[in-house]
C-alpha cells in the first residue's frame, strides 16, 4: 500500500464515521420541529377564535328573498354600501318568531324585542386606510359578490371569526392558507389581490410612480 | 377617466387674496374634516400639524402705508413635469404619488416610513410630520371622520384636497350611471367653510368649472412658480406687492417682468 492509497482509505473511514447518524439526524429533527412550529403551531397561536352572537343560515334566507344578496346587503342612494344589515332591515320579517330554529328565538328575544343591534363580527372588514367602493365593482364592473366573498350565500352556518392577535384583522384578509397560496379569487383579500385584478382588467394606469393604478384609488 | 373634453381631470384651486379676511375658518374646517391631530400646546409651529395654514404677509411699509394680506396655503398638488412633483420625485417608499387621473398628490400613511425627504423637498412647507401618536380629548375619538384614516407617530401627512369627498361623490355618480362629476358634487371642506368665498375649487381642465376662467385672470399667480413645481393652487390679488410676494426677485427683476408684460 502506497502513501497515497493509505491517505484515501483513511479519509474514507473518517467520512463514514463522521457524517453518519448524529449530526444529520439532529439537523433533520431540528428542521422538522422548526417547520412544525412555523407552519402549524404559530398559525394556530396567531389567530384567536370568536363565535358570532348567534348562528345564521345564508342559504335559508337566500331561498326566501326575491332579490338575492341585494335584498339585505344593499346600496344606499348616495352610492355607499350598507354592508351587514342593521336591525331595521331584519325587523320587517322578524318582529315575531317566524320559524322554529333556536337561533331565531335568540335573535328575536335578545335583540329585536330589546331594540339592540346585533354585534356581528365582520369577516371582510378591511383596515382603516382602505377605501373600497362597492359601487365601482358591482355597478360599473358588474362583478358578482362571489368573486370576492365566495359562496357565502350557500352557507348554512356562520364560521368562527378568527382574529389575528398581532394586527387585529380578520383571517379572511390573509386567507386560510398560511403560505398565502390561493386557488379561488375569494381566498384572500389583501392589497396584492386587489392589485392583481386591477392590472388584469386594465384599471386606468394613472400613477406616476408605479405606472399602474394610483394609490388613491383604494386608499383614503 | 377623462372628462367630456377628452382631457384628464386636474383638480385645483383659485384663492382670491383680496377676499380673504384671515379668519381661519378654512383651517378649522380642514382639521375637523381630516382628523388632523393637535396638542394642548400648539405654540411651537415646527412640530404642530396644519394641512391648511393661513399666513400673514405684509408690505413692510411704515404707517400709514402698511398693508397686510392673508394667504391660505393648502398642499399645492404640484404637477411638475409630467407629475414629477418635488415630493413624489424623492419619496423612496412610493408613499406619495401623483395621479394623472385627478391631478391629486396622494399620501399613503401606511406606506410612509417617515424619512421626511418629501418635507425637505416641498418648497411650500405643506407637509407635516407626526412626532407623536394623536391624543384626542376624552370622547372626541367618537366624532372622528370614518372616511379619513387617522395617522400614527412617525409618518408624514398633508392636504389631500379632501380626496375622500371625491371618492364619495364618484360612488354616487357610479350608482346613477354617470362617469362625470358636477362641480358642486366635489368641493373641499376649506372651500365650503370660507365665509367670504375666497376659495374656488374645481377641475382646471373643465371649461364648465369656475376655476377654468378664474385662473386666466391677469392678476393670477402661483407661489414660487419659477421653481418649475407647476402648482395647481392659483392666487389672485389686485395688489401688486402681494403678487410680487409670490416669488423671490432680485433687484429690478420684478420691474423688468412688469415691463415685459406691457
Amino acid at each position: 500500500m502506497g502513501t497515497e492509497e493509505k491517505q484515501i482509505k483513511h479519509a474514507a473511514d473518517h467520512a463514514a464515521e463522521g457524517a453518519g447518524g448524529g449530526p444529520i439526524l439532529f439537523f433533520i429533527i431540528g428542521l422538522a420541529i422548526a417547520l412544525g412550529i412555523g407552519w402549524i403551531a404559530f398559525p394556530k397561536a396567531l389567530y384567536s377564535q370568536k363565535q358570532q352572537p348567534f348562528d345564521f343560515s345564508h342559504s335559508l334566507h337566500n331561498g326566501l328573498v326575491d332579490n338575492g344578496c341585494e335584498s339585505c346587503h344593499f346600496f344606499r342612494e348616495d352610492g355607499s354600501y350598507a354592508g351587514v344589515p342593521k336591525l331595521a332591515q331584519c325587523i320587517g320579517c322578524h318582529e315575531d318568531v317566524q320559524g322554529s330554529t333556536p337561533e331565531e328565538k335568540v335573535f328575536v328575544e335578545e335583540y329585536v324585542k330589546k331594540g339592540k343591534e346585533v354585534p356581528w363580527l365582520i369577516y371582510s372588514r378591511q383596515p382603516d386606510c382602505v377605501f373600497f367602493s362597492h359601487a365601482a365593482h358591482v355597478k360599473v364592473a358588474k362583478m358578482k359578490c362571489e368573486e370576492c366573498h365566495g359562496p357565502i350565500g350557500e352557507s348554512k352556518n356562520l364560521k368562527p371569526y378568527e382574529q389575528n392577535r398581532i394586527t387585529g384583522y380578520s383571517r379572511d384578509i390573509w386567507g386560510q392558507n398560511i403560505a398565502g397560496i390561493k386557488t379561488h379569487t375569494y381566498d384572500r383579500m389583501k392589497m396584492d389581490d386587489c392589485a392583481d385584478c386591477h392590472k388584469e382588467r386594465g384599471v386606468k394606469a394613472s400613477s406616476v410612480q408605479t405606472e399602474r393604478d394610483a394609490c388613491f384609488v383604494c386608499h383614503k | 377617466m377623462k372628462n367630456e373634453q377628452g382631457k384628464p381631470k386636474k383638480y385645483g384651486m383659485v384663492v382670491d387674496l383680496d377676499k380673504c379676511t384671515g379668519c381661519g375658518a378654512c383651517m378649522v374646517a380642514c382639521m375637523s374634516e381630516n382628523n388632523v391631530p393637535f396638542k394642548a400646546d400648539e405654540s411651537n409651529k415646527r412640530d404642530s400639524i396644519t394641512w391648511m395654514r393661513v399666513y400673514k404677509i405684509t408690505n413692510g411699509k411704515p404707517f400709514p402705508d402698511t398693508e397686510n394680506c392673508f394667504l391660505p396655503r393648502p398642499c399645492m398638488h404640484c404637477e411638475g413635469q409630467h407629475g414629477h412633483s418635488p415630493c413624489v420625485s424623492v419619496c423612496p417608499a412610493t408613499a406619495t404619488d401623483y395621479s394623472t387621473e385627478t391631478g391629486i398628490v396622494s399620501q399613503i400613511y401606511t406606506r410612509c416610513f417617515g424619512c421626511r425627504y418629501c418635507m425637505g423637498a416641498c418648497p411650500y412647507h405643506a407637509r407635516h410630520f407626526n412626532w407623536w401618536d394623536p391624543v384626542w380629548p376624552d370622547g372626541m375619538e367618537k366624532s372622528l371622520s370614518p372616511n379619513v384614516s387617522v395617522r400614527m407617530r412617525g409618518i408624514v401627512e398633508k392636504c389631500s384636497f379632501c380626496f375622500h369627498r371625491y371618492q364619495a361623490a364618484m360612488d354616487k355618480a357610479m350608482m346613477e350611471g354617470r362617469k362625470e362629476l358636477e362641480e358642486s358634487e366635489y368641493q373641499t371642506s376649506c372651500t365650503q367653510a370660507c365665509p367670504s368665498g375666497a376659495i374656488t375649487f374645481g377641475d382646471l381642465n373643465n371649461p364648465k368649472h369656475a376655476v377654468y376662467e378664474l385662473k386666466k385672470n391677469p392678476n393670477a399667480f402661483r407661489l414660487l412658480e419659477r421653481l418649475g413645481t407647476n402648482p395647481k393652487v392659483y392666487y389672485v390679488s389686485s395688489r401688486e406687492w402681494v403678487r410680487r410676494a409670490g416669488d423671490n426677485y432680485i433687484k429690478g427683476e420684478w420691474e423688468n417682468k412688469q415691463n415685459a408684460k406691457k
